[in-house]
């Protein structure tokens, strides 16, 4: 009898074992005898014209194969790097798009631009090389923040994008918000900055291109979220050559976060390379380039009011945020500040009107784009942090504040102002629950303690929802999405009833080799052991968009269930035939078949089995062999959400803001495999904690030059600063996801830096504080209490 | 120049430049990509060796420092299928998501558990200061660290018995 370990097991997980030994096998652990190395040249300067570049310097160096340069680009025709959305401003005027091309043309846009490609024998001499090419610049003035960008006299990135201005985008109904003001008791007012943040997976990209000239062949393995989509957009689009001769392969990769969800200038142009020397090229990013060259995340500059009634009652909700797009638009950038950001802005929350208008803009700084989370943190952030100060504006305890404006069970499915329908949730019941798992009742207690050591206590909540599980294609397209966002698996039953599954998401870390198995193992009843999960190679599986968005389970659990659906399907029919029974009284339970009401059965070892092997078989009416393909297109986002509740103390003496609790009470619909959820949610949160403490990307504003360029200047959050943190899971089952999953890879990232910082201002707010900037690092506390309006002897009191 | 060594219990002689870091030898002349790269300022920890069962961080090494000298990597600490405690632990545990970071932490880990066999969650906090994990939020590699040394303790002393 098979052992099923289906949803809601926790078994340990299949792929840790090649990562426990050192077998795994990421881009840049693969090798060709006869690989070639290539060098990126890159722009030093952030803003400058291109006047001319000289490599025949380098060509001459020992080992140089070649140096290719944007020239080169133009001569072959290729085209630049696409743009995956197409936003619309709020007249109806399409965005401006300029284009990205693979190597620099006419000008250089940022510190980190590719200007040359040099390929040579060995690291050493590519290096070297590259040191030789000669590139002839003129500095043009720089610009890197999103308010000097759009101000009169503010340098220019293209002669045809007047005020560097992308798009000027809105969402909402801004008559009804305005009448929502013109009757409101209160206006809560916050203007704050979400800080640009550094995705720094610890594998730093990489690519490995070969050229097969006796079919025509290339093969790509790189570092990528979404093989498919690479090949697709690089082959069509960039470099011209049939789709079916283009192979890309994302073996093992050490993390994404969305840093490797884009199609690259290096993929195309090492694609193109292989093929130009004759020779297998690789490049592996080292840390420093890839501070200069990952795409980055965040960037928000925002003004923000909320209308209430006497009462406490939201009313009417109004954001104008300015967004960093960086020099270029990357894959999905416009998408991020506008349709993953202003449809959230609702919250748990049953405000009624809510208007947002973005600003997208170019600045001379590395292309922003989505990081974990994608727009979701940022509407987040803005949306709990002016709760808080509504609440303290108004002298509502902000707990209460929030419980008389949260969307109630009852009332969901809930209609948005702002497009999005939330399908079902419980904020109230995560939010209880939180309170008592943080032990919020304690607080005072601890605050005083705290208190008599003189230090600052604060406790911050964060509750909030986002939208997971991306996305229905024709709501995506509706938005100006140029692609689809459906799933596909196919469930391929072996003679023996083995199973391997091929699927078009890829596993990064997220479990999948587990997860995916533990449905096969639920829904064909047959061992979890019996199912491999293939994943990441355009030879091998159909097709896929990736893993992003939380959409892996949500999106590609589904494929896989409706593959399931059809296995068994066709199982009966064959179960049918060698049991002589009608079909439609063939049940499947458990991995058996059998006629109802009999003894009379069939394992589903013996049809897989009849079905290779098909001597008595209804073959004038079903084909052998089993095997099931499914695509499938979500009907609507999921909406995960939850409580956070953060407890920080600060040291007043050195700005030291350490967090002493962290409770985290997330409804993520369906939990296949807790475990994994459960390190998911770790995860996030750190990362959120990351946003929230210390990491910072920090450009030069006069010279463009990125400041935080390594591990040493960009703080990521290491062990001693990450909280022990209690998470768990209230879960309302999604009703529209054939197994009840929501997601769960980003909602610790989106929930988090709200309940941190709104900890640390609860910690300062006797000093009068009443917001503070991430990141919340020790210089800017220990400023942020010097200069507080209240002097520190009379707040002890 | 030729330099000697004992790898993972074998000896071995590379021919190489004496400016080569130790995590190039092992990743481009031995074939030993267990041991990663993360960084180039020595701050990530994704490419943490023992050398004489001290963890060492291999991309800050010239490999002549290997003469005569024994090197541990991730491939060599399991006993053929069987797994070292703290490789088991962070199994068990789910101190891994990407698994980039991990051949870095288990080495580590097995130092620092070396060093003090009993460690508080401070103390192994504090231990993985030169690790960098952007995955896990750490709370299940503490988790690990902590199984793995009770399983080292217990090992031992099923040794000596
Ligand atoms: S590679 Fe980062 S410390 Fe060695
Ligand atoms: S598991 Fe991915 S970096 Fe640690």
């Amino acid at each position: 009898m098979a052992t099923i370990t289906g949803v809601g097991a926790a078994p340990l997980r299949k792929e840790d074992l090649r990562f426990l030994t050192g077998r795994g096998q990421y881009v840049a652990d693969m090798k060709r005898l006869d690989m070639a190395i290539g060098v990126f040249v890159r722009s030093p300067h952030a803003h400058a014209v291109l006047k001319g570049i000289d490599a025949s310097a380098a060509l001459q160096a020992p080992g140089v194969l070649a140096v290719l340069t944007g020239q080169d680009v133009a001569a072959d025709g290729l085209g630049s790097l696409p743009c995956g959305w197409a936003i619309t401003g709020k007249d109806g005027v399409p965005m401006k798009e300029p284009s990205f091309p693979i190597l620099a043309q006419g000008k250089v846009r940022f510190v980190g631009d590719m200007v040359a490609f040099v390929i040579a024998e060995s690291i050493e001499q590519a290096r070297a090389a590259a040191e030789l090419v000669i590139v002839d610049y003129e500095e043009l003035p720089a610009v890197v923040g999103v308010l000097e960008a759009v101000s009169d006299g503010a340098p220019q990135l293209y002669d045809d994008v007047p005020g560097n201005l992308c798009c000027d985008w809105a969402l909402g109904d801004e008559a009804a918000t305005d009448a929502a003001f013109a009757k409101a008791a209160h206006v809560a007012r916050l203007s704050l900055i979400n800080n640009r943040l550094i995705g720094n997976p610890m594998e730093p990209r990489a690519a490995l291109a070969e050229y097969n000239p006796g079919n025509g062949h290339y093969t790509l393995f790189t570092t990528s979220q979404f093989p498919h989509v690479v090949r697709w957009l690089m082959s069509a689009l960039v470099l011209k050559i049939p789709e079916q001769k283009v192979r890309v392969v994302a073996p093992d990769v050490g993390g994404g976060f969305g840093v490797k969800q884009f199609l690259y200038g290096e993929e195309a142009v090492i694609t193109w390379a292989a093929k130009k020397v004759g020779v297998p090229v690789k490049w592996v990013s080292d840390r420093a380039e890839g501070f200069m060259s990952d795409r980055q995340g965040r960037d928000h500059v925002t003004e923000a009011e909320l209308a209430l009634d006497e009462n406490g009652k939201f009313l009417g909700f109004r954001v104008h945020t300015l967004a960093n797009m960086g020099g270029y638009l990357s894959t999905f950038g416009p998408n991020i500040p506008t349709n993953l950001y202003a449809p959230l802005l609702g919250g748990v929350y049953t405000t009624p009107a809510i208007y947002c208008n973005v600003k997208v803009v170019f600045t001379n700084t590395v292309p922003v784009d989505a990081y974990r989370g994608a727009g979701r943190p940022e509407a987040t952030f803005v949306v709990e942090r002016i709760v808080d100060v509504a609440a303290a504006d108004m002298g509502i305890d902000r707990v209460e504040l929030r419980r008389r404006n949260m969307i109630p069970k009852e009332a969901y499915p809930y209609q948005t102002p702002v497009l999005v329908e939330y399908d079902s949730g419980d904020p109230v019941g995560c939010l209880d629950r939180a309170e008592t798992v943080a032990d919020v009742a304690g607080f005072a207690s601890r605050k005083a303690a705290s208190r008599a050591a003189g230090r600052f206590r604060g406790l911050g909540y964060s509750t909030y929802v986002e939208a997971c599980g991306l996305a229905p294609s024709r709501f995506a397209g509706r938005l100006g999405a140029r692609g689809g966002l459906y799933e596909s698996a196919t469930l391929r039953v072996h003679p023996t009833g083995q199973v391997t599954v091929l699927i078009g998401t890829h596993n990064h870390g997220q479990g999948h080799e587990t997860t995916f198995a533990q449905i096969v193992s639920e829904r064909l009843g047959i061992p979890f052991e019996n199912v491999d999960i293939v994943f990441g190679d355009t030879d091998k599986v159909q097709f896929g968009m990736g893993t992003y968005g939380s959409r892996s389970l949500v999106v590609g659990g589904s494929a896989l269930n409706k593959a399931s659906d059809k296995v068994i399907a066709k199982g009966r029919k064959i179960a049918a035939h060698l049991l002589e029974a009608g079909e439609q009284d063939i049940e499947f339970e458990a991995g058996v078949f059998s006629v109802a009401g009999t003894d009379r059965t069939k394992s589903f070892v013996e049809i897989a089995l009849a079905a290779y092997v098909p001597h008595n078989y209804p073959l004038e009416v079903l084909e052998p062999g089993l095997e099931e393909q499914a695509y499938y297109d979500p009907i609507n986002f999921t909406y995960p959400g939850g409580a956070h509740i953060c407890e920080v103390e600060i040291d007043p003496d050195t700005g030291v803001v350490r967090i002493e609790r962290y409770t985290g009470v997330d409804d993520v619909g369906t939990v296949i495999n807790p475990m994994i959820v459960e390190g998911q949610l770790h995860g996030g949160i750190v990362q959120g904690i990351g946003q929230a403490l210390c990491e910072a990307a920090i450009y030069d504003d006069q010279s463009g030059q990125l400041l935080s360029g390594s591990f040493m200047d960009y703080c990521m959050p290491r062990a001693d600063m990450s909280p022990h943190m209690d998470v768990s899971t209230h879960s309302t089952p999604c009703t529209h996801t054939p197994l009840g999953v929501k997601g769960c890879g980003e909602v610790g990232t989106i929930g988090s830096p709200a309940a941190v910082i709104n900890a640390v201002v609860d910690a300062l707010s006797h000093l009068g504080v009443t917001h503070v900037d991430m990141p919340a690092t020790p210089n800017r506390i220990w400023r942020v209490i010097q200069n507080a309006t209240l002097p520190r002897a009379l707040a002890a009191e | 120049m030729p330099i000697s060594f004992t790898l993972n219990g074998r000896s071995r002689t590379a021919d190489v430049p004496s400016s080569t870091l130790v995590s190039d030898l092992l990743r481009d002349h031995m074939n030993l990509t267990g041991t990663h790269v993360g960084c180039d300022t020595s701050q990530c920890g994704a490419c943490v060796v023992l050398l004489d069962g001290e963890a060492v961080k291999s991309c800050t090494l010239l490999a002549p420092v290997l003469a005569g000298r024994s090197l541990t990597t991730i491939e060599g600490l399991a006993k053929g299928e069987k797994l070292h405690p703290m490789q088991e632990a962070f199994h068990t545990q789910h101190g891994l998501q990407c698994g980039f970071c991990t051949p870095g932490m288990v080495m580590t880990a097995i130092d620092l558990v070396n060093h003090n066999p009993v460690p508080t969650e401070a103390e192994i906090r504090e231990g993985l200061e030169g690790n960098i994990c952007r995955c896990t939020g750490y709370q299940n590699i503490v988790k690990a660290i902590q199984a793995g040394a009770a399983a080292m303790a217990a090992s031992t002393t099923a040794a000596a018995a």
